[in-house]
């Protein structure tokens, strides 16, 4: 009886929550930017971000595990919410094979290459992203209207950010191009206070994400309410910046990471060249997270303030 | 009833299944294993030898040093033994075993009825006397928290029944069963150090005990029953204060750097047996619980009871047991076998099974910050584990690592299972010892 006796170190409880778990989370909270833009762009849509998930999580069970199984590509569910936002953040007609290539950049370039999960500093999903869009931008660029067959070869609208015309009420449902994911406020707002609730996402990173976008676009004379309405800045927002891995640790430091990303966001938008500026943005503020972490430090208990 | 609450903590559930179990008077063992070592200080040196009569009460152990609490025998009958045992922190330790004659016949009488007659110094003798330690499980003894410097003023005392730590209820019982005596014992600490204000601080989940804490102080107009917001850690002992005060102890300081004296349910009736009847601190009130064991409850324990006794006498543990905590859960000390002794700071004996005692593999951190949001001190243990594990003591150290309570908050609620308060302990262990040494 006494040899089967456990001895570790207290407390003897844990929380039953994992990585997994977190990770399901996610993915439950991405089910309504997918529901709509299968709805906006048909089976197409699926298809990229089921061929995106499912290449990030090959590719990182290869590279993880010298054989690999079911169990194994499932792994923690990490790739696979790498692989749907990234899937997510893609024009509708981007080609498969693009889809593909991104995907594994992804997951070698932005995670494992740092040693993987809580190691990486770069959110893996734009760094895909990022890369697409470096070597093929005319593909990256080609945007379908709702409810028109993408195809290469299909008229193309331009994104909602050139074209100033669009309704409010348009861009809050979602029925306006763009990327796959992005393109409906209400969807995303949906997901965003079901990974609130559940504790998350802290609500200091969309929120200064989007008040500092406003208010660079007030200042500019913008029109404010298109600008938090329109593009991937409220996907990004909600899904992009609140990655645990790559955003601060302390609570300070999130509020901080979100107006950056929100600033930089903003800046490139209206006085950059490229509409989108809301990948280099985030990028741009992971790198800064370590001086963020290290400046954000709350007060101890007992500390004498000085 | 909403209650007044600290930053951090978590909620790690209740399980409070022994909350309708009235204090039982378990018999006492015909051999009790009485460790030197109950308190923190110095340990005591046996005054018997092998082979003398002792009676109940009677002190078998004590030591010349200030910080330190006499021991006490719990049985009448013959020293058989001294001899080093284990003891619940996980080691060995010098123990006298008595073997009980089973008369009790018992080595102290008389007492004071009221507290008119002694004076703050009569009272801390007595107490110093009696052995009282800190019987929440922190086990400091009494005697010298009565004693605060001239230069610190005492201006509230507090009772700490918070209970916060989940699958324990004796202290709940006690304020159910016993709180005539411990507003006594709260007088008595309040005459001590001169202090007229008194508050007794209960967490919302213990309705009853507040009812009846708050019945038996309503014509005392300076002792006010508080209620605080039922989470993990509100009992420790600096979080209580500021809850209950507003104020917070100074990093490395003491509750008395901000008027405080904190004592613990059991311990306020300790000190009033101690006063009313002369008794000793030789026996407590514990919690034997826990899915492990077959009848859960609890029961006034002799110290120097063997845990595997406690167990047989609560009608043995379950086949499928995998682990013994003397404490609760979240702070308790799990042992390799239960032929350990009760002891004055053994709050709990919680047996959990295969369900509870769960394996998770450990990952890489993914910077949730969730072990800082519930750190209660507002720590970074991401960090100060980080830095424990790569060795890098001097960042540990400049990160506020010994400002941790050990309240294993962090631990509890990391999704990647990492050890962080195991890191941060071992980093508190290796800044003191260099301290030591400069
Ligand atoms: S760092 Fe220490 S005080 Fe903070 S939660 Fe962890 S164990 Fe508790
Ligand atoms: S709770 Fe665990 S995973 Fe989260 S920041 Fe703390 S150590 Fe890292």
């Amino acid at each position: 009886m006494d040899n089967k006796l456990v001895v570790s170190s207290s407390p003897h409880l844990r929380t039953p929550e994992t990585i997994d778990t977190i990770m399901r989370d996610v993915l439950i909270a991405l089910v309504p930017p997918l529901a709509v833009s299968i709805w906006l762009f048909g089976l197409n849509a699926l298809g990229v971000v089921a061929l995106a998930t499912v290449a990030c999580m090959i590719t990182e069970a290869v590279l993880v595990h010298d054989k690999i199984s079911i169990a194994k590509i499932k792994g923690d569910w990490s790739a696979a919410v790498t692989g749907v936002l990234y899937g997510l953040s893609l024009p509708p007609s981007t080609p498969w094979w693009i889809v593909v290539i991104g995907a594994v950049v992804a997951i070698i370039i932005g995670k494992q290459l740092f040693g993987g999960i809580g190691y990486n500093i770069f959110n893996p999903a734009l760094v895909g992203r990022a890369f697409t869009v470096l070597a093929w931008p005319n593909y990256l660029s080609d945007w379908t209207k709702p409810f028109e067959t993408p195809d290469v070869d299909a008229a193309s609208a331009a994104t909602p950010l050139s074209e100033a015309s669009a309704e409010i009420s348009d861009l809050f449902i979602g029925t306006v191009a763009g990327s796959l994911g992005e393109t409906s406020i209400l969807a995303i707002l949906i997901g965003a206070i079901y990974l609130i609730y559940r504790g998350h996402v802290d609500i200091r990173v969309p929120v200064g994400y989007m008040g500092a976008v406003a208010a660079v676009a007030l200042i500019g004379g913008e029109d404010v309410l298109f600008h938090l309405f329109s593009g991937s800045a409220f996907f990004a927002a909600v899904y992009m910046a609140t990655c645990m891995v790559t955003s601060p640790f302390t609570k300070t430091g999130k509020l901080f990471f979100g107006i950056g990303c929100g600033f930089f966001t903003a800046i490139f938008r209206i006085y950059g060249a490229a509409p989108e500026g809301v990948t280099y943005a985030i990028l741009l503020m992971n790198a800064l997270v370590p001086f963020l972490n290290k400046y954000t430090k709350p007060k101890v208990y007992g500390e004498v303030s000085s | 009833m909403a209650g007044e609450t600290f930053r951090g903590g978590v909620e790690p559930g209740h399980f409070k299944y022994t909350t309708e179990d009235a204090v039982e008077k378990m018999a006492a063992p015909s051999k009790v294993y009485i460790p030197m070592e109950q308190h923190i200080g110095a340990p005591c040196e046996p005054v018997v030898s092998k082979g003398d009569k002792v009676k109940l009460g009677q002190k078998i152990g004590g030591s010349d040093s200030f910080v330190s609490a006499p021991i006490h025998s719990s049985v009448s009958g013959e020293v058989v033994d001294i001899t080093e045992y284990n003891h619940p922190i996980g080691k060995k330790a010098k123990t006298i075993v008595i073997e009980s004659d089973g008369q009790d016949e018992a080595d102290y009488s008389g007492g004071y009825d009221s507290l008119d007659e002694l004076s703050s110094d009569d009272i801390k003798k007595i107490v110093k006397e009696a052995g009282i330690v800190g019987m929440g499980g922190a086990t400091f003894p009494t005697h010298v928290k009565l004693s605060p410097p001239e230069d610190k003023p005492i201006d509230t005392v507090i009772i700490n029944g918070a209970e916060c730590e989940p699958y324990l209820t004796s202290d709940h019982r006690m304020m159910l069963e016993q709180g005539e005596e411990i507003v006594f014992g709260l007088k008595s600490i309040m005459k001590a150090v001169n202090c007229d204000k008194g508050v007794i601080g209960i967490e919302d989940n213990k309705k009853d005990a507040i009812e009846n804490m708050k019945e038996l102080v309503k014509d005392e107009n300076n002792i006010e029953v508080m209620v605080f917001e039922t989470k993990y850690p509100q009992g420790a002992e600096k979080q209580l204060i500021t809850v209950a005060t507003g104020r917070e102890v100074p990093s490395g300081g003491l509750p008395m750097d901000v008027g405080c004296v904190v004592n613990n349910v059991g311990t306020a009736i300790a000190i009033s047996e101690a006063i009313r009847y002369n008794k000793p601190s030789y026996e407590r009130v514990v919690t034997v619980t826990g899915p492990g064991v077959n009848e859960a409850g609890n029961f006034k324990i002799r110290v120097g009871t063997l845990a595997s006794e406690v167990i047989e006498n609560c009608a043995g543990m379950s086949q499928n047991t995998r682990k013994i905590v003397m404490g609760g859960p979240m702070m308790g000390l799990s042992q390799p076998s239960p032929e350990f002794p009760v002891i004055k700071g053994t709050s709990g004996l919680l047996l959990l099974t295969e369900n509870e005692v769960q394996f998770f593999e450990e990952k890489p951190c993914i910077s949730c910050g969730r072990c800082i949001d519930s750190c209660p001190v507002s720590l970074l243990p991401n960090m100060i584990a980080h830095f424990t594990e790569n060795e890098r003591l001097e960042q540990a150290e400049e990160y506020n690592a010994l400002d941790c309570i050990e309240c294993g908050c962090c631990t509890y609620i990391c999704p990647t299972k990492r050890p962080l308060v195991q890191y941060i302990r071992m980093a508190k262990g290796e800044i003191m010892a260099k301290r030591r040494k400069n």
